[in-house]
């Protein structure tokens, strides 16, 4: 391993603009209360449909206009951002965690353990995850953790599919047998042998899984099925930005710029992962 | 004789194979029916209750749970749905009080159209730019390509529709942005299949209009698989370029373009196939919520809807009927493969 020749790679300045970006509207989450110029919530009809700041009519302090209840549209999306990362990072890590759980297992063990999780998979890939997804939240009732709990449950046969086939391929290597004439049991080098050269893999389908999340939340807030109450979501704003489209373009325009931003720069971070940790393009 | 004894042992391999993914299938659908049955069971809310009107007595509610069966064990209750569900009886629909399977089999025709067409379109643009991009490999062109083909490939149907919403519905309105056709026109189909029928009946009107609504959310969801398609058929692509048999066409003289067109893509096409059938069981899935997006009126957009009202009956049998579409096409897929594959078919 050739730490530093890694490390002296410069860094493609497409990555840095999707750093720049995630960093960015991350730090805006945490901080909304102290960024936000207004209160996301407040309604004042007296400032319905402002259009955002370089067009005629607009309103100082109200940088990218209102909604048709006069809400802020910056400090709706500021604070939209909240429900958007702690869904892309809660969900994407549960997902991670189950899929990768059950793909080593299936990958490394094979035998009967295998047959039965690719059984499971394969029914779980029967299923529109979307459909499945509004399913499971009209079940499990709205709220945040139910959003969690169904990207989770919904996708972690994206994990388990891809590290099962990594698990199997390292588990006919030469290093798992000498391993295993070395001693070691076989959770042992499946947890010390196997898992450290599956991880690169892991850490990349995170990151693209964190961009799904944020759309599959954008997406059932968008059916208004997401968090129940009135906390702006990213999709909820989409969803008030289609209805009046013709009256208010803005409020649909900036949303899903931001979505879009927010989904290129995962992307583009587990591609970047992935080329950084693979060893045939390394 | 040898050659007749080698088809015999294919048409063998080809049948066992049919057989053994028909029966994975068959455990597959079984799979499904159980994780239905398990999800919508487990759902809050009495079904029974939403039935009957305020201040039904107890009386009332026993006899219904009985004639639903709720009333026994849930084991009891699952062999009890999955009879009926074989048989065709998908149950009443609790907010249109109408025959599940026959709601269902009345708006599947929309959505297959709109994902047909939205296959169709996505291979188009797909192999075009893959060819282009094969067609020029080294150059600025190429470049190009592969970037358009990335971010295109990053954002969902989803997004896709929205932009598209903005650009086609407001910026500069050409195309329908709602529905599936518009409202005052006289329709003398008999069918579902609106689009089929609208092209046998030689009404071409109709078929102009029934286009119109569909291309934006066609083009939704065919976008991200149109970058699929174009990123792995260069890659493909380029592999068979460098092979003699397509070296020594070069030679004989002809053209770059007739080249890629004449020799490799047969060859190179057998990877992007398969990777094809399985995107298109995605792409059926994004109908759900692109469907909803463009008003469109699909079996996703009434999924959604049936979710909303808690509909289970409906609920369930749309989640039966994608889940068989899904195992079909990848069934379908499998055994073409098969039957396309070289190295299957000479053993």
């Amino acid at each position: 391993m050739d730490e530093a020749r890694i490390s002296r790679r410069p860094v493609s300045p497409r990555l840095w603009l999707a750093g720049c970006w995630l960093l960015m509207a991350l730090l805006a989450a945490i901080f909304a209360p102290l960024i936000a110029p207004q209160d996301p919530l407040a309604q004042d009809l007296m400032l319905e449909r402002l259009p955002p700041f370089w067009l005629d009519g607009a309103e100082p302090g109200y940088w990218l206009g209102t909604d048709s209840l006069g809400r802020d549209l910056l400090s709706r999306l500021i604070f939209g951002g909240r429900i958007a990362f702690i869904v892309a990072f809660a969900a994407a890590t549960s997902a991670c965690l189950l899929g990768s759980a059950l793909g080593l297992i299936a990958g490394y063990f094979g035998g009967w353990p295998e047959r039965i999780i690719s059984r499971v998979v394969d029914v779980w890939m029967a299923f529109p995850p979307v459909l499945f997804a509004i399913l499971l939240v009209a079940v499990l009732g709205t709220g945040l953790s139910s959003v969690i709990l169904a990207i989770a449950i919904i996708d972690w046969t994206r994990f388990c599919r891809v590290i099962r086939a990594e698990a199997m391929s390292q588990a006919r290597m030469d290093y798992v047998e000498s391993a295993r004439i070395a001693g070691y049991g076989r959770i042992g080098i499946m947890l010390r042998e196997v898992l450290p050269n599956v991880l690169p893999s892991v850490v990349a389908l995170l990151s693209l899984e964190m961009g799904i999340a944020v759309i599959v939340e954008a997406i059932l807030s968008f059916v208004n099925l997401s968090i129940s109450t009135d906390d702006p979501t990213w999709g909820s704003i989409i969803a008030e930005g289609r209805l009046s489209i013709h009256q208010a373009w803005w409020v649909l325009v900036f949303p899903l710029i931001t979505l879009i931003l927010t989904v290129l720069s995962f992307s583009q971070f587990g591609e970047a992962l992935k080329a950084r940790f693979d060893p045939v393009l390394r | 004789m040898r050659g007749e004894s080698v088809q015999s042992d294919y048409a063998r391999m080809l049948l066992q194979r049919f057989l053994v993914r028909l029966l994975t299938m068959l455990v597959t659908l079984f799979g499904v029916a159980i994780v239905v049955f398990v999800v919508i069971r487990v759902a809050p809310g009495d079904p029974i209750a939403m039935m009957l009107p305020p201040g039904a007595s107890d009386d009332d509610i026993a006899r219904l749970r009985a004639l639903y069966g709720l009333d026994k064990s849930i084991v009891q209750q699952f062999f009890i749905w999955l009879g009926g569900v074989l048989q065709g009886d998908f149950g009443t629909s609790i907010s249109l009080r109408q025959d599940v399977l026959g709601l269902v089999f009345d708006r599947l025709p929309a959505t297959l159209e709109l994902a047909t067409v939205a296959l169709l379109m996505a291979i188009a643009l797909g192999v075009t730019a893959a060819i282009l991009g094969a067609r020029s490999r080294g150059t600025a062109i190429e470049a190009g390509i592969d970037i358009a083909s990335g971010a295109t490939l990053s954002i969902p149907d989803f997004l896709w529709g929205l932009v598209l919403i903005l650009l086609f519905g407001v910026l500069v309105p050409v195309f329908d942005i709602s529905g599936r056709v518009s409202p005052q026109l006289d329709l003398p189909f008999v069918t579902q299949f609106y689009l089929v029928e609208s092209i046998l009946r030689l009404r071409f009107d109709l078929t102009w209009d029934l286009l119109k609504h569909m291309l934006m959310p066609a083009v939704a969801l065919a976008l991200p698989l149109a970058a699929i398609i174009a990123q792995l058929l260069k890659q493909s692509l380029k592999e068979v370029l460098d092979l003699d048999y397509v070296v020594l066409a070069r030679v004989k003289g002809f053209s770059e373009t007739q080249v890629i067109l004449r020799e490799a893509l047969k060859n190179a096409a057998l990877p992007t196939l398969t990777l094809v059938g399985v995107q298109f069981t995605f792409l059926i899935g994004g109908t759900v919520i692109v469907e909803r997006l463009f008003s469109y009126e699909g079996l996703g957009n009434m999924a959604i809807d049936a979710v909303i009202n808690r509909d289970l009956p409906l609920i369930q049998g749309i989640v039966l009927v994608f889940a068989l579409l899904f195992v079909l096409i990848n069934l379908a897929v499998d055994m073409m493969y098969a039957l396309l594959n070289p190295r299957l078919r000479h053993g």
